[in-house]
Order: C-alpha cells, then sequence, then structure tokens
C-alpha cells in the first residue's frame, strides 16, 4: 500500500512537469479568456460607428422607381444615364451604382456596379435594394402595413413542448447545446488525456527498460495500481481547473455578455460529472496500461491505442445529433456501451433527457467492464512488460491473458 | 582515492537481522517454460551468506530467467525459492538489490529524482537515502552530475548509476546481471572495487556473467547452466581440480628417462607438456626431477581456465 503511495505521488509529479499537461491545462483558461477579449474588442469597434449615410446610385431604364429612395441608412440616388453614374462612381461621390434594365418586370436582372472586390453582396446593401424594388413595385397597390408585411413576412419564435404539453425548461439555444457540447467536449479531452498520458507513462518504463527494477521493487498490481490513481488524480486535477476557469468566465463574463446568464452548471451535474469521469476514466486507464506493456516503444503502443480510442470518439464525432436527439435510440445505445458510455451520459444528463434506471444501467455496466478490463490490465501488464520485439498479435494476446 | 573511502551500510539493524550460517538464496527443482520451450529445467542451488556466487552461462542458457524468477518478476511453473530465509514477500524485497541486465533508467528525470524515486520504492526515508546517494556518487567521482539528466550522461556513467541505485538501500542480497556488459576498463574497475567491498561488509551477492575471467576473480563459487540445466555447480577450486587435464608444464634444462607416470610429451618450444597415467600425484614426477639432479625453472600443474571448461562443457552438452 504504502508503495503504491510513493508511485501515485511519482506518477502525479512526472504528469504535472510535462510540458503537454501543462499546455493543455492552461490552453483552456487562456481561451476564454482571448476570446472574451475579442468579444470586448469587437464589441468596443462597433459601438462608435455612427450611422453614416451610405450613397448608392441607380439608373433607371424601366421607369417607376422613383420613390422610397433612403431606405434604412442607405439612400438611393437617380442617374439619368450610365455615363454620368459612372463618373461619380469614380470621382467617390456614391459608393456604387446598379441598373434597373427595361426588362426588369420580366427578367428581375439587376446588374450592380462596385469598386470593390467582394466575396459576395453585403447583407444590407442586399437588402435596402431589395426593400427600394419592392416599395416601388408595390407603391399605391397595397396599404403601407401590408408593404411593411411583405418586406419582413416572418418573425418566427419556436417553442418546445415537453411530452406532458408543458412548455419544456432551457428553451434558450445557448444553454440547450452550449452546455452539453462544452461538457461533453472536456469531460472526452479530460478523460483520453489523462488516460493517454498513463498508456505514455507505461510504455515510456518499459522502452526505457527501468521496469524490471521497479518490479524487482513491487508487484505489478502495485505498479499498475499507483500509476491508474496517480495519472487519475492528475486528470481529476485538469478537470477542476477547467470548471473553475469556466465558472470564473462565466461570472465575470455574463455581466457583459447577457446569453451567459442563462447559463449555469447544476450541482448534480457536476457530481454525475464526477462519477462518471471516475468510472471512464478507471475503464480507459485499465486498457491503456494494458496496450502500453504491449509495444516494445511508446510509439509502437500509442497507434495500437487508436483502434481503442476511434470507437470511443464517437460521441464526440456526433455530439450534434446526440444533443438535439437525446432521447434517440442511437443515443441511448451509446449509454449502453462502455467506452462510449461517459462521454454519451454526460451529453445527455446536460440536456437533462436520461431516465434513472439508464443511469443505473449505464453505471453497472461501466462497473463491470471496469473489474473485467483492470483484471485484463494486471494480466496483460504482467506478461507483456518484459517482453520486447515483435508486437502480439490479439490471439497471442488472448491465449497469454487465459493462460497467466 | 577512489579506494579510501567506504560504502557507507545504513545501519546494523540489517545485519542484525541475519541469522548465522543461513543462505541467501534457497532454489529447489525450479523449472519454468515459455510457450513449450523450457527456459530453465529443473534447478536446484543455494547461495550462502556473504559469498559471491557466479552464475555462468552461454548466452540463453536461462540465467535471466533464473534470476527474474529470484526476484519474483516471473513465477516458476514448478519448484520452490527461498530468499533471506522465507519465500520472497514485499519485506524481502526491500532487502535486495537488482540490476537487470537490461539496463536503462528514466531519461527525463534528474540523477538524483531518480535514485529518490527508486529508493522510496525500496522503503527508505527520503533523507537517508539522499545523504546515501550523495557518497555513492562522490565515490563514484560523479557527485557533480547529480542534478542531470540521464539521457544528458553517458552510457557507462548511467550504468554506474543505475549499479547505485542498485545497492542504495543497503541490501543484503545484490544481484547483478551482467554488470560488466558494456563498461570501460576504469568504469570496470571502479565496479569490481565496489563489488569486493559488498563482499568485505558480509553481503551475498550474485553475479551472473559470461566473461569467465570477471568469475575466476571475484567468485568464490559457480553455477554453470546450459539448456536451463546447472551442468556445472560447485566453488572455484574444487572445479578446477575436477578438470584437470592430467598435465604438467615444464621448463628445465634436461628431461631425464623414465620418469613416473609419464605416457607422454608436447614441446610448445620454450616449454614442455608431460602427459601423466591420471594415478601419479605430479609431485611425484617433481620429486623424481629433483633426485636425478635437474635443473627445474618452472613446475605447474596445469589446471584449465573456466573459459576452458565452459567451452569443454557447452560442446559436451
Amino acid at each position: 500500500m504504502k508503495k503504491t503511495l510513493t508511485i501515485l505521488r511519482h506518477e502525479f509529479k512526472q504528469t504535472l512537469k510535462r510540458k503537454s499537461f501543462i499546455i493543455i491545462t492552461i490552453a483552456l483558461p487562456l481561451l476564454l479568456i482571448l476570446g472574451y477579449g475579442i468579444y470586448q474588442a469587437v464589441q468596443h469597434w462597433y459601438e462608435p460607428s455612427e450611422p453614416q449615410e451610405v450613397k448608392i446610385g441607380y439608373v433607371d431604364e424601366a421607369g417607376g422607381f422613383d420613390e422610397y429612395t433612403t431606405q434604412q441608412d442607405i439612400a438611393f440616388i437617380l442617374y439619368p444615364s450610365e455615363e454620368k453614374a459612372k463618373d461619380d462612381l469614380l470621382a467617390g461621390e456614391v459608393e456604387e451604382y446598379f441598373v434597373i434594365p427595361a426588362d426588369y418586370l420580366s427578367s428581375g436582372r439587376i446588374i450592380r456596379y462596385t469598386t470593390k472586390s467582394e466575396f459576395e453582396v453585403p447583407g444590407k446593401i442586399w437588402r435596402s435594394i431589395e426593400d427600394f424594388l419592392l416599395s416601388n413595385l408595390l407603391a399605391g397597390e397595397v396599404s403601407p402595413d401590408l408593404l411593411e408585411r411583405a418586406k419582413v413576412p416572418m418573425q418566427l419564435l419556436t417553442v418546445e413542448l415537453a411530452e406532458s404539453g408543458e412548455i419544456a425548461t432551457g428553451q434558450d439555444e445557448i444553454s440547450k447545446f452550449a452546455l452539453p457540447i462544452v461538457f461533453g467536449m472536456l469531460f472526452g479531452f479530460a478523460l483520453f488525456f489523462s488516460s493517454g498520458f498513463l498508456l505514455q507513462s507505461v510504455s515510456e518504463e518499459k522502452e526505457n527498460r527501468v521496469i524490471e527494477i521497479i518490479l524487482s521493487s513491487v508487484s505489478s498490481k502495485q505498479l499498475l495500481a499507483g500509476k491508474v490513481l496517480g495519472l487519475g488524480a492528475a486528470g481529476l486535477l485538469q478537470i477542476v481547473i477547467w470548471f473553475i476557469a469556466i465558472k470564473i468566465f462565466v461570472d465575470a463574463a455574463s455581466v457583459n455578455i447577457p446569453a451567459l446568464s442563462n447559463l449555469s452548471i447544476s450541482s448534480s451535474l457536476l457530481a454525475w460529472g464526477i462519477v462518471f469521469f471516475i468510472m471512464g476514466y478507471i475503464l480507459f486507464a485499465a486498457m491503456f496500461a494494458g496496450i502500453g506493456s504491449l509495444g516494445s516503444t511508446a510509439r509502437e503502443s500509442q497507434s495500437i491505442s487508436g483502434i481503442l480510442v476511434m470507437p470511443a470518439i464517437i460521441p464526440l464525432w456526433l455530439n450534434y445529433f446526440i444533443i438535439n436527439n437525446p432521447e434517440s435510440t442511437f443515443a441511448k445505445a451509446l449509454t449502453f456501451i462502455p467506452i462510449t458510455a461517459p462521454v454519451t451520459a454526460m451529453m445527455r444528463l446536460s440536456r437533462d433527457a436520461v431516465s434513472a434506471w439508464e443511469i443505473a444501467l449505464s453505471l453497472a455496466i461501466l462497473a463491470a467492464s471496469v473489474v473485467l478490463a483492470m483484471w485484463a490490465a494486471a494480466k496483460v501488464f504482467r506478461v507483456f512488460l518484459l517482453m520486447y520485439g515483435k508486437t502480439p498479435s490479439l490471439r497471442e494476446i488472448v491465449r497469454y491473458v487465459r493462460e497467466a | 582515492m577512489i579506494m579510501n573511502s567506504r560504502i557507507p551500510p545504513i545501519d546494523n539493524q540489517s545485519q542484525e537481522r541475519e541469522i548465522e550460517g543461513m543462505n541467501a538464496i534457497e532454489v529447489s527443482q525450479a523449472s519454468k517454460s515459455f510457450r513449450g520451450t523450457r527456459a530453465v529445467n529443473d534447478l536446484s542451488f543455494t547461495v550462502g551468506t556473504g559469498e559471491v556466487f557466479g552464475m555462468v552461462g552461454p548466452n540463453g542458457a536461462g540465467k535471466t530467467t533464473t534470476l527474474r524468477m529470484l526476484m519474483d518478476i516471473i513465477k516458476p511453473d514448478t519448484g520452490e525459492i527461498i530468499i533471506l530465509g522465507e519465500a520472497i514477500n514485499e519485506e524481502t524485497k526491500n532487502r535486495i538489490g537488482y540490476l537487470p541486465e537490461e539496463r536503462g533508467l528514466y531519461r527525463k528525470i534528474t540523477v538524483s529524482e531518480s535514485l529518490a524515486y527508486l529508493a522510496a520504492l525500496k522503503n527508505i526515508k527520503r533523507r537517508l537515502a539522499r545523504n546515501r546517494a550523495a557518497e555513492l556518487l562522490e565515490r563514484a567521482d560523479m557527485l557533480q552530475h547529480k542534478n542531470k539528466k540521464i539521457e544528458e550522461l553517458s552510457k557507462g556513467m548511467g550504468q554506474i548509476i543505475q549499479f547505485i541505485a542498485t545497492i542504495l538501500h543497503d541490501p543484503e542480497l545484490i544481484v547483478l546481471d551482467e554488470p560488466f556488459a558494456g563498461l570501460d576498463p576504469v568504469n570496470t574497475e571502479l565496479l569490481k572495487g565496489f563489488i569486493l567491498e559488498l563482499k568485505g561488509q558480509g553481503k551475498s551477492i550474485i553475479l551472473s556473467t559470461h566473461i569467465m575471467n570477471q568469475v575466476e576473480e571475484l567468485c568464490d563459487r559457480v553455477l554453470m547452466i546450459n539448456k536451463g540445466q546447472a551442468v556445472l555447480y560447485g566453488s572455484l577450486g574444487e572445479l578446477k581440480s575436477r578438470f584437470r587435464n592430467n598435465s604438467i608444464f615444464l621448463e628445465c634444462d634436461r628431461i631425464p628417462d623414465g620418469l613416473p607416470g609419464v605416457v607422454g610429451s608436447k614441446n610448445h618450444g620454450k616449454y614442455l607438456e608431460l602427459f601423466l597415467d591420471g594415478q601419479t600425484p605430479p609431485s611425484k614426477v617433481l620429486s623424481a626431477l629433483v633426485n636425478n639432479g635437474v635443473t627445474v625453472d618452472r613446475f605447474e600443474v596445469s589446471t584449465p581456465s573456466l573459459n576452458e571448461i565452459f567451452i569443454q562443457v557447452v560442446k559436451e552438452g
């Protein structure tokens, strides 16, 4: 037990000293600060810009487009000929001009001339020209109210109903999507990073050949336990730092970014988060420790681990689908597959869309897989830690584990 | 200068624990197979307290497997292993120092950190470990490297550091697997000095090697393994007399006729080799020479080197 603690402490300290760990851990708080800074800068930049009148020239070959020449803050100036309009454009009198051809009514064609190269027509100009044309087309035909409605035919408001028919809670888009996505992502990252560090730590000791000295002092079970706990503690620390950073950020920024004030992480979600993190982490850690003992070098082991990581990140790939359809069969199935369960469960939990029996079943499956994975890892660990050379095939591994 | 300072023992607790005359290691009928291949086959031997025990044999003979079984890194399929009077357990592991054949240390960690961690795994108090590490590094003239990372040191230096890690916790039993492999002559001498001194302190030492003259120089008793089995086992002197090839090297002014028991001779130029019949003791030949008034410059009973025995046994095996 004492030796397990010694290993735990050593692994924890060494992980905290790893450059990659430090970078990953402080990257998130830095990104938040950076994001907030950019948001503030953009706000600041936009505010003082007083509404400036923009002048756009037009040549009316179709005839009848002479009213409503101010749309928003754009003034439309009629030119008798294209030459005159072009001269004024080049002289900087107008920003741009367009021509309404004689066949406009049948073709709908408008030809726009500008000196700027644009990726696409600016939305404001597009809408203003549209409004200008529409207003002139309908002038006198319909009432002013109808004209306004024709310009903006709909203001869409969506209300989500719960199964009981009542208005569902959490209608706000940010708390609906941002929280589960951010939560799921961070959770998944912390999980993969810390078990990835474990893989590295095991395979490095094997590659360094230190492993045999260590094994002459402690048993392979003590070594496995010490490593899993030490790196788990580091992973937990990382996730705690992240959540504290997010909390501070949300509290500070919600003053200026109103949408954030709806965002809150409930304590029950946090508690489940810790439970699922610990379970998920031990499962991955055991599997990764086993894999770490297989290859002769860290690089070899890392490439084998890819086979496990791919299916495990499915919930992260499909996060939009899962969060949008937390009750779908697919999302439910992922909750019951051990390697996808932790991240999926967290995404669904943050949408408040998991029933108690699902959580119970998911945790039970996870617990059973954790026991199985630890058992297998301890065997694989003992057998393969001192084997160098060719990476064993899956059949060899299964055979050894059975025999050991 | 190096030889003047001593390897400091931690305390006399470990010495007190020793029971007089107890064997450091008792292995009886140990066998181990890997996927049908017998790496070690029915091996039995004992290592006495305070002796330097040589384990020799060609590559792949099963030496490393045997040592790993002693260290409880792998378990024997059958047989019994008693270390320091008991079946190996966590407590006995703290009293053993093991230098594996596969060398290596943490590359990114400093020398003193590595030593501190490895000592902590042997349940040695931090301060004690630090002081002893400093003394041992000083003795190896490497104290100035203690805050360097292992990857900054040469391979030979790394190997000495690893040896220091092996004896840092003042173990009663020290197991060295090919400790001299890859060392330059200076470091080889340094290591030999360490080993002899540890022997002087009453430590039991197992030395696995295939370099025979080191065994002859350092070991009291020898176990020779080939194909997982013991082929020779006993004290160095005993083995040599057993493998004596009944010949005498002689340098003298003339050879009288009718020497007792001599069945043949071979001229090596400077000296002569006489072959005896195997019944006559060499002393009889010498007295016959003296009685004949021969001036004898050299009279040597030929004993084969361990190397020759080794080659002979392995060829026969």
